[in-house]
């Protein structure tokens, strides 16, 4: 690995918590498997009132806010220039590229005419007052975007991998797989001279990828929100504004952030690695910047279309409203203070108040506050539910498994008081 | 009836005598006559609901006719384990049609005809992402194409009527609306089946402009009987398929809408920000500048980042 300093994870794949996600994987996909069948109302409780449940609304919109992370990320290094966060990218990156993925599959599994999507690429179908048609290319684009983001890790690995690794690796498939051995070393070293070939080229215009990778998930996070500006008779007056595109741009911003911390929080846990409280408590003092400019907009919205009264209706929807708005307040009130920002707990706990509130957010606009008149009810279905689970679960094994292959996580040795590792896009265009 | 006037046509669907071929023939010259602007010839149906007797004749004929087209289906009923009887209870994926009957008091009552009110500017057009609905510029009419349809639903979250259904129990669903009968009976007779079918003349089929015109009148003719309002009129824009009723129209499960379509508030939006697309533009050039410059202050030692750009970044927070 020479002087990458990203390291493989060193642990065992086959852990007990690898059964139990495999066995909800398996359990999602057979699911899945049974609505291309037998259709959609087979597994789920959708209906012609409630035509998106929480496939939509948590896979899709709720998931690609907090896949994020990445997007959080980039504008703090790249656009506010703060480069000691750059070792936080790369599993930013990493799990963005799931969140993304697996959205993208959840879309495929909830649309009820897949075969068809190919009409997104021909222009004379091309649909621009639609919201949807915006969101699902720039979701494309940007999922591409990340794969190319995380494309120089792979590079370098390949590049620089010795060879005896690699040897090690064949070896290992030949007895495992019965992969001819010889024919795929004359492949790996194929596609390592490929791959040193490529990076230099790639380090040119990465940045102007990283860019587009900030500037479609701005447009494309702003667009879930007006996804609902159609629904001006259905969803309810405490959330339906104009102002759905920007309030869902911030609020992506800062799921993104507190994602991140919860994300570097619990695999430090769970990989017994040292806590990166000092780059954490510098994210943690943006977020309630940001959600504080979320909360004047929410209030100040309703105010000027004069719906504040509807808060304190203490209905069903004025409840979610202000458990919405609570949990955001609480997590950002806590952050406020230095102290909290360097306890890992506090830290912790406030970032999952915000993540969950945010969250919230997102399902208050989608089904909670979402009424198509009287007679129509959702709940999702357990089986519904399982294909969810199924596909989270998926993607937390996925990382675990990744992270034991490839070097993710960052070295241990030499970054506990300096500097942070390398970051994910190493080398970036210096000759220019 | 070689030349068959607009009153003629209308009183025989009104006395219900009329026959039916006669009928289509009639409303087929009431389609293709003068025009008077694109406005004028947009077609549509008034449905009286105080004329309906409920005898679903229509539903039937929907079916008969529409069947292949979009692929509609006879609904059981719990009770009826033979199939003897088509028993929808509402609009789905295999009913495009449908009439109910709300019972206020013993006294007071009224069926309700169902079906796509082919707005003017309509919702599930302005939202489908791959332009599976059309609305015909020409004809009014609101069209659906199952063969560019990804089966998003959007246009289902997006009809303020709860008109677009989908086939949920199906592997290849399609999504299921009237399409006044584009395909079928308009092109074959010049009217929709339903209203070929209705033999009280509860549905009129014919251009928009001339349907409010006998609206009007059916209105003035007995005042009071009437609620005195054209459904469909004003609600989101104006839609071509007109209402008249006695009892309230939120009552018969016709919602209370704005006059502004919904449409154009979302649109306008999507549309200043996304002008001639020169905002992403604009953004992604500001922030490759910005990238850029952020890059040149970098000291470069191979990537790795030194205590001084810690200091450095730290400023700026
Ligand atoms: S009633 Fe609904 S489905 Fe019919 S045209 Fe209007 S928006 Fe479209
Ligand atoms: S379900 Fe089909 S018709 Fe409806 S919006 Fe989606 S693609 Fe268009």
């Amino acid at each position: 690995m020479s002087h990458d300093d990203f390291q493989r994870h060193e642990a065992g794949i086959f852990t007990p918590a690898f059964f139990i996600l495999l066995l909800l994987t398996l359990i999602g996909f057979f699911l899945v498997g049974l609505r291309f069948v037998k259709g959609i109302g087979a597994v789920s409780n959708m209906s012609d009132g409630y035509p998106w449940g929480i496939w939509i609304t948590y896979d899709v919109a709720t998931g690609t806010a907090i896949a994020c992370g990445g997007y959080a990320m980039a504008i703090l290094v790249y656009i506010r220039n703060q480069m000691h966060y750059h070792p936080m990218i790369r599993s930013a990156v990493l799990t963005s590229l799931f969140g993304y993925g697996l959205a993208g599959f959840s879309v495929m599994v909830d649309v009820g005419r897949p075969w068809n999507a190919y009409n997104f690429f021909i222009p004379s179908k091309w649909q621009v007052n639609s919201a949807m048609f915006e969101v699902a290319l720039c979701v494309m684009a940007y999922t591409t975007v990340l794969l190319i983001e995380f494309l120089p890790a792979i590079l370098t690995r390949l590049e620089e991998a010795d060879s005896r690794s690699l040897q090690r690796l064949a070896e290992r498939l030949h007895r495992k797989a019965g992969v001819d051995q010889d024919r795929l070393m004359t492949r790996i070293e194929w596609a390592r001279a490929g791959a040193a070939w490529l990076r230099p080229r790639l380090d040119k215009v990465l940045i102007f990828i990283i860019v587009l990778g900030i500037t479609l998930p701005t447009m494309h996070q702003s667009s879930l929100g007006s996804l609902l500006l159609i629904a001006s008779t259905k969803l309810h007056p405490l959330w339906h504004t104009g102002f759905l595109p920007l309030l869902f741009l911030i609020n992506c911003i800062y799921i993104g952030y507190s994602i991140c911390i919860l994300e570097s929080v619990l695999s430090s846990y769970a990989f017994k690695r040292p806590f990166e409280t000092k780059e954490l408590a510098g994210l943690a003092a943006i977020i309630p910047w940001v959600t504080a400019i979320w909360l004047s907009v929410v209030v100040g919205d309703l105010l000027w279309r004069g719906q504040l009264g509807k808060v304190f209706a203490f209905d069903f929807y004025a409840g979610f409203f202000l458990l919405e708005i609570g949990l955001v307040g609480c997590g950002s009130f806590i952050l406020f203070s230095a102290k909290n920002r360097r306890s890992v707990r506090w830290l912790f706990v406030s970032a999952a108040l915000i993540v969950i509130g945010g969250a919230l957010y997102r399902f208050n606009v989608y089904l909670i506050g979402f009424n198509p008149g009287e007679g129509w009810r959702y709940f999702p279905s357990l089986a519904e539910f399982m294909v969810t689970i199924g596909i989270i679960a998926f993607e937390i094994l996925c990382y675990k498994v990744l992270v034991k292959i490839l070097p993710v996580l960052p070295r241990l040795h030499g970054r506990d008081h300096t500097a942070p590792a390398v970051p994910v896009a190493p080398p970036l265009p210096q000759s220019n | 009836m070689a030349k068959p006037t607009r009153r003629g046509f209308l009183v025989g669907l009104a006395v219900g005598s009329a026959s039916l071929a006669c009928g289509g023939m009639a409303a087929a010259v009431e389609a293709g006559g003068e025009a008077v602007g694109s406005a004028q010839n947009e077609l549509g149906m008034l449905y009286d609901a105080t004329r309906c007797v409920g005898c679903k004749a229509c539903m039937a004929a929907c079916k008969r006719v529409n069947g292949d087209y979009g692929s509609l289906a006879f609904e059981r009923a719990a009770f009826d384990p033979d199939g003897l009887w088509d028993a929808p209870q509402d609009l789905s994926g295999s009913t495009r049609t449908l009439i109910k009957l709300f019972k206020q008091s013993d006294r007071e009552w009224s069926y309700v005809k169902y079906s796509c009110m082919h707005c003017r500017k309509p919702s599930c057009v302005s939202v489908c992402p791959v332009s599976a609905m059309t609305r015909d510029p020409r004809t009014g009419v609101v069209d659906y194409n199952k063969d560019t349809c990804i089966g998003c639903r959007y246009c289902q979250v997006a009809c303020a009527f709860n008109i677009p259904r989908f086939q949920w129990d199906s592997a290849t669903p399609q999504i299921v609306k009237c399409d006044l009968c584009v395909h079928t009976n308009l092109a074959k007779k010049g009217v929709t089946a339903c209203a070929e079918a209705c033999p009280a003349g509860a549905i009129l089929f014919g251009k928009r402009a001339k349907l409010l015109v006998e609206a009007r009148r059916r209105l003035a003719e007995k005042p009071g009987f009437y609620l005195d309002h054209v459904y469909g009129e004003h609600e989101v824009g104006g839609t071509n398929h007109l209402y008249l009723s006695a009892l309230p129209f939120n009552r018969l499960g016709l919602p209370q809408l704005p006059e502004s379509p919904p449409a154009e508030f979302s649109e306008k939006i999507q549309h200043t920000i996304y002008k001639g697309f020169v905002a992403p533009v604009a953004l992604y050039g500001a922030l490759c500048w910005l990238a850029l410059r952020n890059l040149k202050k970098q000291p470069h030692d191979d990537g790795s980042h030194t205590d001084d750009d810690k200091k450095e970044g730290s400023h700026e927070s």
